[in-house]
């Protein structure tokens, strides 16, 4: 498990990030000096509805403590619907997730615009102290390996 | 049965259809497979009994391009699958003579072998108007087992004796449906999450990667799926790539949500006895719960859940409220 100096466990976090939001949120928190872990791994993608399920399982797979999707708030989508349909899709690969046994607590959504920077820092920050507090991850890779 | 023949080769004869879609004797008097009768004469190999459990409806999809109709014999379940293909136009209903056949369960083999009902060589008594009991005449001597102790999983959660579409219908149904649907998926959610991880972890080992259950599944209906090696333009071959590998049955379960009809054939074919429809049950429970009762197949026209939504549904923080661990 990768600690710190000083024993603390350091989670790996993959964020997917919407191009218009809160990925120019995330930029917003920077140029604004407000600061989020680095154990978050910002992945831009071009909307929320672009994140394939099989990205989040492919995170998991390779490792990942925790996962988040961030995207235009609903009826904002520079698409018009991308997050409609990203959010029922989530919402049932979550419950599979879980149902499999990588806990809840994993895997979020929040929707945050471009104008949040606070947001986008206060949650990231959020989800790391969750995500440190649940510890380190099942492996998703042994999921198929008889031990 | 002979009267299901007579009809099948009256529709031939008359030129009504051009070939019939249905179940041929296998080399075990247990293993019937889905055939291709293109004449009468050939009828004589048709059989229709309780081990008819596979689903035709996916071979229509291949069929609807022939030339003529192609008459199919449906069971109750199946004809869900065919009106999903419908929904996605893989199938042509103009090139379909859909015959719904009866259905009072079908048996699981594996079932008599797990009761001591080994060297199988006759069976009698699982044709639709048989008795309450299937005798087995074996190599060890004669054994009995009651038709419903045999019956597949799926058909204790029948969604019932009604067929969703067809053009004319053959023989009397009996009600199986002793239990509930989504009690195997509930029994698994009040597990602990370590414990969840463990059970499945447990099944998916068992996998060869056969893709039976792929290929058996009529929502499996990609042109190119995403499991077909794209080096080489042959089918079954897996990637090897241990991503695909390793998440094959979630990648495969999350693809087929909304669209499954709970049709059982992918548990039912898997070799290594893993309970797909665990996967796919658990989404259609949260469908249901989430989204509104939906059930694939039922209606041709219906929009699939996955490819809809509303401004009012619900964040993916409600799966934290809804789950134990
Ligand atoms: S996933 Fe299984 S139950 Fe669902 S349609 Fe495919 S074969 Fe039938
Ligand atoms: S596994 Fe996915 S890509 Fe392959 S046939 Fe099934 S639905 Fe299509
Ligand atoms: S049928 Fe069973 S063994 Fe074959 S690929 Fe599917 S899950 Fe694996
Ligand atoms: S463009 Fe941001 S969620 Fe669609």
């Amino acid at each position: 498990m990768p600690m710190t100096e000083n024993g603390e466990f350091r989670p790996l976090i993959v964020a997917f990030c919407c191009n218009w939001c809160s990925y120019a949120g995330a930029d917003l928190a920077g140029s604004s000096r407000l600061s989020y872990p680095a154990d978050v791994k910002i992945i831009r993608v071009p909307c929320s509805g672009r994140v394939n399920p099989m990205f989040i399982l492919r995170a998991f797979e390779r490792g990942a403590d925790g996962v988040i999707i961030c995207g235009c708030h609903p009826g904002d989508c520079h698409y018009t619907s991308g997050n409609y349909f990203a959010r029922r899709r989530m919402t049932l690969l979550f419950s599979m997730l879980d149902y499999i046994g990588v806990e809840n607590g994993r895997t979020r959504v929040e929707w945050v615009s471009a104008a949040e920077g606070a947001k986008f820092s206060a949650t990231m920050n959020e989800f790391v102290e969750k995500i440190k507090s649940l510890g380190e991850n099942v492996r998703l890779g042994d999921l198929r390996c008889k031990d | 049965m002979q009267g299901l023949i007579d009809r099948l080769s009256a529709l031939l004869s008359d030129g009504t259809v051009a070939r019939v879609l249905g179940w041929k004797k296998g080399d075990m008097p247990y293993n019937p497979e889905p055939h291709m009768f293109e004449t009468a004469e050939s009828l004589k190999d048709f059989v229709y009994d309780g081990f008819c459990g596979a689903n035709l409806s996916k071979m229509m999809i291949e069929a609807s391009k022939l030339e003529g109709k192609t008459a199919v014999c449906l069971k109750p379940c199946d004809s869900y699958s065919f009106n999903q293909l419908i929904r996605e136009h893989r199938v042509d209903r103009e090139n379909a003579y859909i015959i719904g056949v009866g259905c009072r369960g079908k048996l699981d083999i594996d079932k008599a072998r797990a009761n001591g009902i080994k060297g199988i060589e006759e069976v009698s008594g699982t044709e639709l108007d048989g008795p309450d009991s299937v005798s087995f005449k074996t190599i060890y001597g004669d054994k009995e087992m009651s038709y419903s102790d045999l019956l597949l999983g799926r058909c204790h959660v029948c969604k019932g004796k009604e067929h969703m579409i067809y053009d004319e219908l053959w023989g009397e149904s009996k009600d199986t449906a002793d239990s509930e649907r989504f009690d195997e998926v509930k029994a698994l959610e009040a597990m602990s999450p370590a414990e969840r991880f463990e059970f499945f972890k447990k099944e998916l080992s068992k996998c060869i990667r056969c893709n039976a259950c792929r290929n058996v599944c009529p929502a499996c209906s990609c042109r190119k799926c995403a499991f077909d090696n794209n080096n080489f333009d042959s089918q079954q071959k897996a990637n090897v790539d241990s991503f695909e590998e390793k998440m094959f049955h979630i990648i495969r379960a999350f693809h087929v949500a909304g669209r499954c009809t709970d049709c059982g054939e992918c548990s039912r074919v898997c070799p290594e006895g893993i309970p797909l429809h665990l996967f796919n049950r658990k989404f259609i429970k949260d469908i249901d719960e989430l989204y509104g009762e939906f059930q694939a197949g039922k209606d041709p026209e219906a929009q699939s859940p996955l490819t809809d939504y509303t401004f009012e549904d619900c964040e993916p923080g409600i799966v934290a409220e809804r789950s134990n661990g």
